[in-house]
């Protein structure tokens, strides 16, 4: 199992990463001695073996449908990198 | 002052021998003195503490205050806290002043503790050695030329170098048994839901717990009835009545000669036959372990978890996978830090993540992104979850034959600066032993049980115990036994004082 440089430019792309074709070598490399070392499980039988997605097999919780917190748009707009009338400014998105 | 337990602390506050002013004065004077040399926080902000001590010394002479009032705490820079500087260790977070507290920072605040600083760690706590973080490595107070551990490295040399009492830290795969191991501290990471999760900055959600980091299984007790407590705004967070973790501590033993007559601990015999190959020091410090358990009353029965040795192999599935969904939200738009070049808004998101993620946190965003991708899902990240299960279900039959497991925390000491940077695999092994305890989302403790020589430089060895859910006031009582019968978490690292 190795991953090509296109698959992880493939990969960096879904993951909004950019990887510059200098980075690739070093990153291919260190991704693919990970998934190597990940391979060894693929020889375990799990055969009726149900995944386990949660350390505690718990349900969600609901709760009573009552406002609890307070408007701080203010607050949270104030460490945003940039913002206006109380909207998050990014570049064009439609021409 | 500084070698004092929390309980010492807690008297001289009470008693007026100290105030909570002078305390943290004498704890910020030694982080000015030596954090310099040792990296161990990234934020200290002298006025917020002092506020914070002002208010506690309020409480104090008003007679409002409780165990904790007036006693300096260090932060992992993981919890949110409100108007500081909570970084994660991240450049990507290098600017994100928390308009909130974490739920365990508010527990605190509500305890009376003061806020000594934020402290240094792994970037997003993906790394065992606090190399990874974007402001530079933390160095071991017992040698400097050798890492922590991490990711919670930094709590754990300020606490081991005195410049705090006690600190906060989180553990997905053994980030805060590990650094408490290199550092020789006691480190808890409590049963998953315990703690509330409330305010952490997300890594891997069904692994990630906090828990408290200190010189003795006492303080980390202590500590512990601060943190932990149901939260409904963690979803996770376990419905449970509040238990005092010091309640087993101070209860006589029918025989104080074998105050652990009755426990039954396990040793798996894959943490000490060739799964997991360890330092021959490491090794006799455990085997010696084990025989001062024994001595105490405790009976060792030998077991198998067969299936942790897939432990690493599904975790570095899993907690990726985690993790590249949960730092998607880091896109340079609503805070942090964002590029400043780009030429299109894809761009600004992939420009922002590619310069504000270090190489580590990309590795593991780029694998969990592969492994949840369409036609691997099933033979990767299914196949994991299976792992997962048999895991959990050795534990579960371990716990059936005995109450706690025990076995080293790591295989070897603090390792060199620099020796594990360029193989990310050779440093994912060094978590060999803590990672199938998050796995199934066990509480685990490491202690202090003896010390290796490394040139000229001792250098300590952590011993680990792992017990079946909620059985946190048993490990920590088996923890504090031992401990009253040994002085391993007494030493002080040289040139310290």
């Amino acid at each position: 199992m190795s991953l090509s440089p296109e698959q992880v430019f493939r990969i960096a792309q879904l993951a909004r990463i950019e990887i510059t074709t200098a980075e690739m070598d070093v990153m291919r490399g260190h991704l693919n001695g990970i998934l190597s070392m990940i391979d060894e499980m693929q020889a375990v039988d799990t055969r009726g073996v149900e995944p386990m997605a949660h350390a505690q097999e718990l349900t969600q919780r609901l709760r009573a449908d009552e406002v609890f917190e307070m408007n701080r748009r203010d607050d949270f707009q104030e460490i945003a990198p940039e913002v206006e009338n109380g909207l998050y400014l990014v570049p064009k998105v439609i021409e | 002052m500084i070698n004092a337990s929390l309980s010492e602390l807690s008297r001289a506050l009470s008693a007026g021998h100290i105030s909570s002013v002078e305390l943290t004065q004498e704890f910020l004077r030694r982080i000015a003195r030596l954090n310099p040399t040792l990296n161990a926080f990234i934020t200290v902000d002298e006025e917020k503490s002092l506020a914070q001590a002002r208010a506690a010394d309020a409480a104090l002479s008003a007679g409002t205050a409780g165990p904790l009032t007036g006693i300096p705490v260090a932060q992992k820079d993981l919890f949110c806290a409100k108007g500081w500087l909570t970084t994660c260790g991240s450049k990507i977070l290098s600017n994100f002043v928390s308009p909130y507290d974490a739920a365990v920072v508010e527990r605190l605040n509500e305890a009376g503790m003061v806020c000594l600083g934020k402290t240094n760690m792994d970037e997003f706590a993906m790394g065992s050695s606090n190399e990874t973080s974007f402001y530079g490595p933390v160095r071991n107070p017992w040698d400097t030329g050798r890492v922590a551990g991490g990711s919670s490295g930094g709590s754990a040399a300020a606490v081991a170098a005195r410049l705090a009492p006690v600190a906060t830290g989180t553990d997905t795969g053994g980030s805060i048994r590990q650094p408490a191991a290199f550092s020789g501290l006691c480190g808890l990471k409590p049963s998953y839901g315990i703690v509330s999760r409330w305010g952490m900055v997300a890594f891997a959600s069904s692994l990630d717990q906090a828990g408290p980091m200190a010189r003795s299984a006492r303080d980390c007790a202590l500590l512990l009835n601060a943190m932990a407590g149901f939260d409904p705004r963690d979803s996770t967070s376990i419905e449970r009545a509040p238990e005092d973790y010091c309640r087993e501590l101070d209860a006589p033993a029918a025989d104080p000669a074998k105050p652990l007559a009755g426990l039954r601990i396990g040793l798996p015999r894959e943490f000490f036959d060739d799964t997991a190959p360890c330092d021959p020091q490491t090794s006799a410090a455990v085997a010696a372990s084990i025989e001062e358990l024994r001595r105490l009353g405790a009976q060792t029965i030998e077991l198998s978890l067969p299936n942790v040795r897939h432990g690493i192999s599904a975790y570095y599935v899993i907690a990726p996978a985690e993790a590249s969904s949960n730092l998607s939200r880091f896109d340079g738009v609503r805070y942090g830090w964002r590029a400043p070049d780009y030429s299109n808004l894809e761009d600004m998101y992939c420009k922002t993540r590619a310069q504000g993620f270090g190489a580590e946190v990309k590795r593991r965003v780029l694998i969990g992104a592969y492994v949840l991708s369409h036609g691997y899902y099933d033979a990767f990240y299914l196949q994991a979850q299976r792992i997962r299960r048999l895991i959990a279900a050795d534990f579960a039959a371990a716990f059936t034959q005995c109450d706690l497991l025990l076995g080293p925390t790591s295989p070897d000491i603090a390792f060199a600066l620099g020796e594990k940077t360029d193989d990310p695999v050779q440093m994912y092994l060094t978590d060999i032993y803590t990672i199938a305890v998050n796995l199934a989302g066990l509480p685990g403790i490491s202690i202090p049980c003896g010390f290796a020589q490394a040139g000229e430089k001792s250098l300590p060895i952590g011993l680990q115990l792992i017990g079946n859910y909620f059985s946190e006031a048993r490990l920590l009582n088996a923890a504090h036994r031992y401990q009253q019968a040994t002085d391993w978490h007494t030493r002080i690292p040289e040139g310290i004082e």
